[in-house]
Formats: C-alpha cells, structure tokens, sequence
C-alpha cells in the first residue's frame, strides 16, 4: 500500500474475527481520543452501533413529511378535481371524502416510502460509486473491519490499540475521507 | 460455536457454523446454472413466448377471441389479476409484518418471498391492460392534466385499484430492492469479471460501514411499517372492486378481511411450492430447516382456517339473509353449472390443508409441497368461482348465460405463470435467493470471550 505523506493525517484498517475484539477496539479508541472511526459490519450489529454512539436517524423525518405530503397531495388532487369539473355521480355528494381516503392512504404510503428512500440515501452516502482502498471483501462475510485517522503521530499509539485486540489483519498508511 | 450460549436465536440455525459459511453457502447458487435450470428457464421462455403471442392475437383481433361477453364480462383475466396479486401478498406479510414482530424463522425465507411478491405484481399488473382490450387506452386510468381537465372518477374503486396495485408494486420493489444491497454487495465480494462489474453498480456502492447500517436500519423499519398497512389495504381495494357492485355474491362486507386472508392463504402456498425445491436443489437445509418449513405450514393452516370461515359464513348469510337472489345465487354456486368449480375450491382450500392439523403431516416436505399445489389450484378456482358464478347468474333470468374461456385466455393463463417463472429463474441466478446478511442477524456473534472459556473447558 502506497502511504501518503504529504497530509498530516494517515490511515489505519484493521479486521476483527470476533465482535467483542472489534467492540473493546472502538472503546479504547474513543478512549484514547481517536474519534475518526468508521466500522465495517456484515450485518446490522447494535454493539458496533452503541459502541460508535449513534443517537436518532433523520431519516425518520423524510418519512414523516413523505407521508404527510402524500396525504395532502392525494386528499388535494381528489377533491380539488371533484369541484373542478363538479359531475353527480349516483346521487352522491360532489365531494365524497370516505371515497377519497383511499386514494389518499395510497399516496400517504407511496411518498412516504419514496421519502425513506431519498432520506436514506443523502443520511447513508448511497450510491457511492468511489473507489475506496480502505475496504476489504472479508468485510461483507465474517469479519469485522476498523478503519480509523489519526494525526500521523499518533499511528503507533493507534496501531498498539488495535493490536491489542488481535486483529486478524492490520493495514497503515491508508488515506481515505471519513465515510 | 455449538458451544456458544448466546441468545440470539442460537437455535433457528444450528448446522451454520460461522457467518463467513453464509456467504459461501448462498453464493455458491449464483454459479454457473446446471442443466436443469437451463430446461426450466427455455420451458418458461417458451410459455413467455405463448403469452405474448396470445396476448398479440387479442390486440390485432380484438377482445372478441376471448370468451369474454354479456353477461360475464369479467373472467379469467380477472381473476389471474386478483390471484396474482393475492400471491404477492405473503411476501409483504413475511418480509414486513413479520419483520416487525420480530418472528425469528422469517430470515430463512423471506428473500424467496418478497422476489415472489414483486414478479407477481409484475404479472397481475398487466392483466388490466390485457383485460381492457384497447390497452393502448391504459393511460386513461391515471389522472393527468388532459386538454380538458377531465379526471377519473375517484369514487370508482377501479380507479383505488389503480392507486393501490401501483402504491404496491413500487413499495414492493423497493423494499426488496432495499434489503437485498448488502447481499448483493457481498455477492460483488465474491465475484470476478463481468459479474463483479454488474454487482458493483447495483450494489450502489454499499460497504457496511456504521454509518450506513445505522440509516439503513431505520429506512428497513419505516419502509416495513409502511408496507404493512398498504398490504392489508391492497387486496381489501381489490376486494371492493366486487363487493361495491351490487352483483350477488359480491355485495358483502366480509370481502374485504375474506379476500386479505385468501391471499395470505394463497401466498404461503406458492412460497412453500416454491421453496421445497430451491431447498432440496441447493441443499438449503442448513438455511431453510423444518422449523421453518413448519412455520410456514402452521401459517398456511391458520390462513386456511379464515378462509373457511368465510367461506361458510357467506353460504350462511346467503341463507340466513332471507335474500331471494342471494340465496339463488350461492345455491348456484354449489349446484349450478359452474358446481366443479366451487366444490374444487371447497376441496382443495377447505379439506385438503386439514391434513395440516396432524404433526406427521408437517415435517414431511413432500406432503407438504403437495398441499402446497392443491392450495394454489383452489386458490385460484375461489376467485374463478366469485367472479363468473356471480356473473353469470345475476337478478333477471334472461339476462343468466354462460361463459367459457378460450383458447387465448387459457394462452394468456398458462403464459403467466411461465412469465412469473421467468423472473424467478432470473433472480435465483442474479441475486442472492436467501437473505445473507438478514441471516447472520439471527446467528450468534463470534466471540473471542466464549471461544477462550470453551477452549479453557476443553483443556
């Protein structure tokens, strides 16, 4: 691995076989201060997350004002063309809101999940087509990965850390922004 | 692992020994087909073929060659719709409700499920548009801005239909879009060439870092609490296509919950037809184990027992209503001309799963897929029944007739299934057919702790 010299920060990547050596790594790093962490899971891990601290995801939010917009849209549109070109229909009300639930609980859902999708994908940095160094294919099977930035006088201090925990691998030198 | 004393549902898969065996276990199906796939897929390729061919007789003749005509207007185009969108159903119900109850035997099937749900309501999506004749006319049903502002009636639930089959399919592709990029990320780990740069762009770039995890998580709990409202609310808009017409044996308030549980019903079926072999083929049986095929089998029995229920409780309040003509009515259902159809419905949905109830039955995978067909049959018969018996046997005499389908109904019928079996076949090759990192949720973490106090007891 190229290591790049010119920045004061540099790079470390390390896989973990067991959760609790990747967990007790993350504590003795935001112990130690280095707080760049980024965790490579190969599944949704609560430790990992309550490890990181974590607290509430906006993406909550997208799905509220999706749905909420949707209802709107979908209660608008209805009835708002009802009166626009005002028709009996079966002796009926021109504007039949029983009716009209319907359409709008499908527009509620229909945003709402569009929303969801947008909000996770600005939150999450999806799709991210970058090529990334700080990766490895072991991250997606069994192995719990560790990619942390330190000031490049710290590396050592970083590495003894992450060594502690016996990782299964150990890279330095990595540059890579913080995902 | 065995060892391991983890909670965490240590149970659901015992035979997986390490999360990394996932990955090598399911990945190995995307490999290169074997000769029984390839037979499978030109088998469907070719029913693809019929249907399409039937389909352009009907467009260059017209909907005349179909069988179609006063007074049952509605035959089997409907019906494939409304079966094909039943069979969407448990997919939602597996992957979404499932999912917020937390069931623990749902990881094992639920990919087969949702890929399910989403190439069904591919198919019944285009049986209205097979159904309208015209289908070049298909935009009419959306409402857009026309030179005279003229909209649909959406006091129609032709045009709730529209909104919920459309609402479903693309919430329905999406959730399994979602759920499947960090397997397809995995895939993309371990692939070469030209494969590898396919899994690349539709993983997205997906990495499994904290921080995507952590939205992810929630956009999955949202997008599941989403679809499990819409779910029960698509197949009672489908319901209410008949029960807001005051056909008999139409115009009931049963329909709603009847037609929800019906299409649970049918989808368990079509997900256990459907899973039986995937398992035996790739030797899943460390993935899918017979705690999860019972499940499936006690969630069919439950879902047959509503339908049955309803099934009486109609014939019931046919009698019990004191209406002339809805008594007329389901009398002909049972002894009319139609009686072959409304007594295969009654056998295979009502007596056949009975057999459910008896704990030898259960395990045994090949009775099982066997009831899972005789299911799918009488599934498909109760709509054949609700919608041409009621059809052709309304208030005034004269008006009574018979229909029959013809050859390109019965074309466009076989064809779908062959259209639905073409994507399945696809996607058990493209995508990983179990879900990978869902999995590994449920297995218990390695732990280095556990492993020292094992090796130490050992020693």
């Amino acid at each position: 691995m190229s290591a790049v010299t010119s920045v004061e920060t540099r790079g470390l990547l390390a896989g973990y076989d067991y959760l609790d050596s990747a967990v007790d790594a993350i504590e003795g790093l935001k112990k130690a201060g280095l707080k760049e962490i980024t965790a490579y899971v190969p599944y949704p891990e609560h430790h990992i997350e309550a490890a990181l601290g974590y607290g509430q995801s906006p993406v909550r939010v997208f799905t509220l004002v999706g749905g909420l917009t949707g209802a709107a849209t979908g209660l608008a549109l209805t009835t708002w063309t009802s009166a626009y070109w005002p028709l009996v229909v079966g002796g009926k009300p021109i504007i039949g809101i029983p009716a009209y639930i319907v359409i709008t609980f499908e527009l509620a859902v229909l945003f709402g999940a569009l929303a969801t999708l947008i909000g996770l994908g600005i939150n999450a940095h999806i799709p991210d087509f970058k090529p990334r160094v700080a990766y490895d294919p072991e991250f997606s099977a069994g192995r719990y990965g560790l990619f942390v930035e330190v000031p490049a006088d710290r590396v050592d201090e970083a590495k003894r850390i992450l060594e502690a925990q016996e990782p299964a691998e150990l890279r330095v030198g990595e540059e890579e922004a913080h995902a | 692992m065995a060892t391991a004393t983890t909670e965490r549902g240590a149970l659901t898969h015992p035979d997986i020994e390490k999360l990394s065996d996932v990955n090598t276990d399911i990945l190995k199906i995307l490999s290169r087909p074997g000769k029984g796939w390839w037979a499978l897929f030109l088998l469907a390729a070719a029913g693809v073929g019929v249907f399409f061919t039937s389909w352009i007789i009907q467009l260059v003749r017209g909907i005349g060659v179909s069988g179609l005509d006063e007074p049952v207007g509605w035959g089997v185009y409907i019906t494939c719709f409304v079966f094909w969108v039943g069979i969407a159903h448990s997919g939602t119900l597996i992957s979404a409700i499932l999912f917020l109850f937390r069931a623990p035997w749902r990881q094992a099937v639920y990919r087969t499920a949702e890929a399910m749900t989403v190439f069904a309501v591919m198919t019944a999506g285009l049986f209205p548009l097979i159904h309208l004749g015209r289908m070049w006319h298909g935009y009419w049903l959306f409402p857009y801005p026309n030179s005279r502002f003229l909209w649909p009636n959406f006091k129609s639930p032709l045009i709730w239909d529209v909104f919920a089959v459309t609402t479903y399919f693309t919430v329905s592709a999406t959730f399994f879009f979602l759920g499947t990029i960090p397997d397809i990320a995995a895939a993309r780990d371990g692939a070469t060439g030209i494969r590898k740069k396919f899994y690349q762009v539709i993983s997205l770039g997906w990495r499994g870092t904290d921080r995507q995890w952590h939205h992810f998580g929630k956009a999955y709990i949202f997008l599941a609490a989403l679809a499990t409202p819409l779910v029960l609310s698509v197949h009672s808009v489908v319901s209410w296509d008949f029960a807001m017409a005051i056909v008999p044996g139409w115009h009931a308030t049963i329909f709603a919950p009847y037609f929800v549980a019906g299409a649970i019903y049918s989808g368990v079926a079509m997900v256990i037809t459907l899973i039986v072999p995937m398992r035996k083929v790739w030797g899943l049986e460390k993935y899918v184990t017979t705690k999860h095929i019972d499940a499936l089998a006690k969630l069919c029995l439950l879902t047959s027992l509503i339908v049955l229920y309803s099934y009486l409780t109609e014939f019931f309040l046919a009698w019990y209503s004191g209406g002339v003509i809805e008594r007329a009515s389901f009398w002909n259902r049972l002894f009319g001309p139609y009686w072959w159809a409304t007594w295969t419905m009654l056998t295979c949905n009502g007596l056949v799963p009975i057999m459910l109830w008896f704990k030898r039955v259960r395990p045994s995978i090949p009775a099982l897929w066997v009831i899972s067909i005789f299911v799918n049959i009488g599934m498909w018969f109760e709509r054949y029944v609700i919608i041409v018996t009621s059809l052709h046997h309304e208030y005034e005499p004269f008006a009574w007739g018979m229909y029959r389908p013809s050859h390109v109904e019965v074309g466009i019928l076989i064809g779908s299934f062959a259209w639905f079996g073409f994507w399945f076949l696809l996607f058990t090759r493209l995508l990983p057919p179990v879900a990978i990192s869902e999995l590994k949720e449920v297995l218990p973490p390695p732990m280095r702790k556990i492993r020292k106090q094992a090796e130490e007891a050992h020693a």
